[in-house]
């Protein structure tokens, strides 16, 4: 069986993969933001010196990187309506399902990326924003919150792009998304090579994207005068200090 | 009543602060009038930065009293009792205690004329136009007028310094704390940033400086005030704190940074 080019094409621009692509990038992005906001709270938690929400959000990070995201979706989608009568409403769709899950998962992940960023802000910066007047909110919206984003970033550019792949998963509890189109045209056709390869370069494609948008992100928190990364490096005639070395 | 120029500005009483069982401030006296310069010198560790940063309420004082031109700071009034301030309150009473920093602490994310402004418009409300230009002037001022639209990394450690000096006159505080403000700086920098601390104190700024610079203490002080294990051992003129210092600690002090 030779790789039949023109299946393939046909699958790669039917309107199924389109809307497959679609959903999957719309899953993955709503999950990302909403695993974010989650996050955010979950890392204050843990940095709140509260002992009882440092327990609590503590046990929720480990849970949710504890377990496998399938068997998450499987709960959610399987188990939840067994034991929540609400669930078992039209509602409570797959996607709806799958959001909840990749939610759930990414806040634990984007909780660690953005405690770890906010711990990584030199202490001077907020020491500043106080000896400034600024209110404890102001200091951390104004200050340290922007140059936590620079360090966020990359790896949340990693966990959008992870949280891109794991939708495919949701094609188990037979939602819509790339994958679940691959499986649907392989089961009347046999043609595996072809409909997954469709799918391959859907993914990526979309990844691709999300890699340079990330890094004209990461350009624009270079935080320098001109927009060229080379701006970076000092003038000529300027001297530049290592401030990490000398502290007294 | 008192005429003002003999009324301290800012007087501190018996202020202490301990981390755990190390005692860094061991209830210190000292007052400044306005318009005056103290030096204080001191080993690292003998609680000179400790009590700036009492004074500039970054810290709470474990006991003792800082009195800024009549008003007690760190306590608010709550039906008619003094008790401990709230971050709020604190933030509200820093405004009028300035800070500058051995490390600069500029805001990288922001350009020279942004980490002036940001403080006028989110802290005082002055509408943002008049911010950027009460900004600007004040960079003018530290000679920084053709540098406000570069970025912290883009500037040499003495330019970042008195950026730093300027985010914190823009606010027209009553005292301005410096906290070793040329230690980090390369040696060829240091000249840069003491001349504009000069500048201020020549006209009428009440500053307290802790320095490793004698020639400054020299030149600009009007008192100097020798730092020993969290207590103030020595305080004088700087031609007698200099020419004939009565304590051996100071002498031994002395002998070493010159």
């Amino acid at each position: 069986m030779n790789f039949d080019f023109s299946i393939f094409w046909n699958a790669l621009t039917s309107l199924n993969y389109v809307s497959g692509a679609v959903l999957a990038i719309l899953l993955a992005v709503l999950a990302m933001v909403l695993g974010t906001v989650l996050g955010f709270l979950i890392a204050l938690a843990r940095s709140s010196g509260k002992r009882w929400l440092v327990t609590l959000s503590g046990v929720y990070v480990g849970v949710f990187r504890g377990l496998p995201t399938l068997l998450i979706l499987l709960l959610a989608w399987n188990a939840a309506p067994q034991l929540i009568p609400a669930l078992r409403s039209e509602a409570y769709s797959p996607f709806v399902a799958a959001l909840i899950s990749l939610t759930l998962v990414q806040a634990a992940y984007m909780a660690e990326i953005i405690r770890s960023a906010l711990l990584s802000v030199d202490a001077g910066q907020p020491l500043a924003a106080r000896a400034l007047g600024l209110t404890p909110v102001q200091t951390m919206i104004r200050v340290v919150i922007p140059q936590a984003i620079r360090i966020a970033i990359p790896p949340t550019g990693s966990e959008l792009i992870n949280t891109i792949k794991y939708t495919s998963l949701a094609s188990v509890i037979s939602l819509r998304e790339l994958l679940t189109t691959a499986q649907s045209g392989v089961s009347t056709t046999f043609r595996y090579a072809e409909f997954y390869a469709a799918a391959a370069i859907y993914y990526l494609v979309i990844v691709t994207v999300v890699t340079v948008v990330q890094s004209q992100l990461e350009r624009k928190f270079l935080w320098t005068s001109k927009d060229l990364p080379s701006a970076s490096q000092p003038e000529p005639g300027t001297v530049t200090l290592d401030l990490k070395g000398t502290k007294a | 009543m008192i005429p003002s120029t003999i009324e301290p500005l800012l007087s501190v009483s018996d202020l202490a602060k301990s981390y755990g069982a190390n005692e860094i401030l061991k209830g210190v006296n000292f007052s400044i009038k306005a318009g005056e310069v103290k030096a204080i010198l001191g080993a690292s560790g003998s609680g000179k930065s400790t009590m700036l940063r009492l004074i500039a309420l970054l810290e709470r004082a474990d006991r003792g009293e800082i009195v800024l031109a009549g008003r007690r700071l760190g306590v608010a009034d709550r039906a008619g009792k003094d008790t401990a301030a709230s971050e709020r309150q604190l933030a509200h009473q820093r405004r009028d205690v300035g800070m500058v920093f051995q490390q600069f602490n500029l805001f990288p994310h922001m350009d020279a004329l942004h980490n002036v402004a940001l403080a006028l418009t989110i802290v005082q409300k002055v509408r943002k136009h008049e911010a950027l230009e009460a900004a600007a002037e004040m960079l003018n001022r530290v000679g920084l007028g053709n540098r406000s639209h570069k970025y912290p990394r883009e500037l040499s450690g003495g330019q970042q310094q008195r950026v730093a000096i300027a985010r914190a006159l823009v606010l027209n505080p009553s005292v301005l704390l410096f906290d070793e403000p040329t230690s980090a700086l390369d040696v060829e920098l240091v000249g840069e940033v003491l001349k504009v601390m000069e500048s201020l104190a020549a006209d009428g700024m009440t500053m307290i400086v802790v320095t490793h610079e004698i020639g400054f203490a020299k030149r600009v002080a009007d008192e100097v005030l020798m730092f020993d294990r969290g207590s103030i051992i020595e305080q004088a003129d700087p031609e007698t704190f200099f020419g004939s210092p009565a304590h051996e600690r100071t002498r031994s002090f002395l002998s070493h940074v010159r």
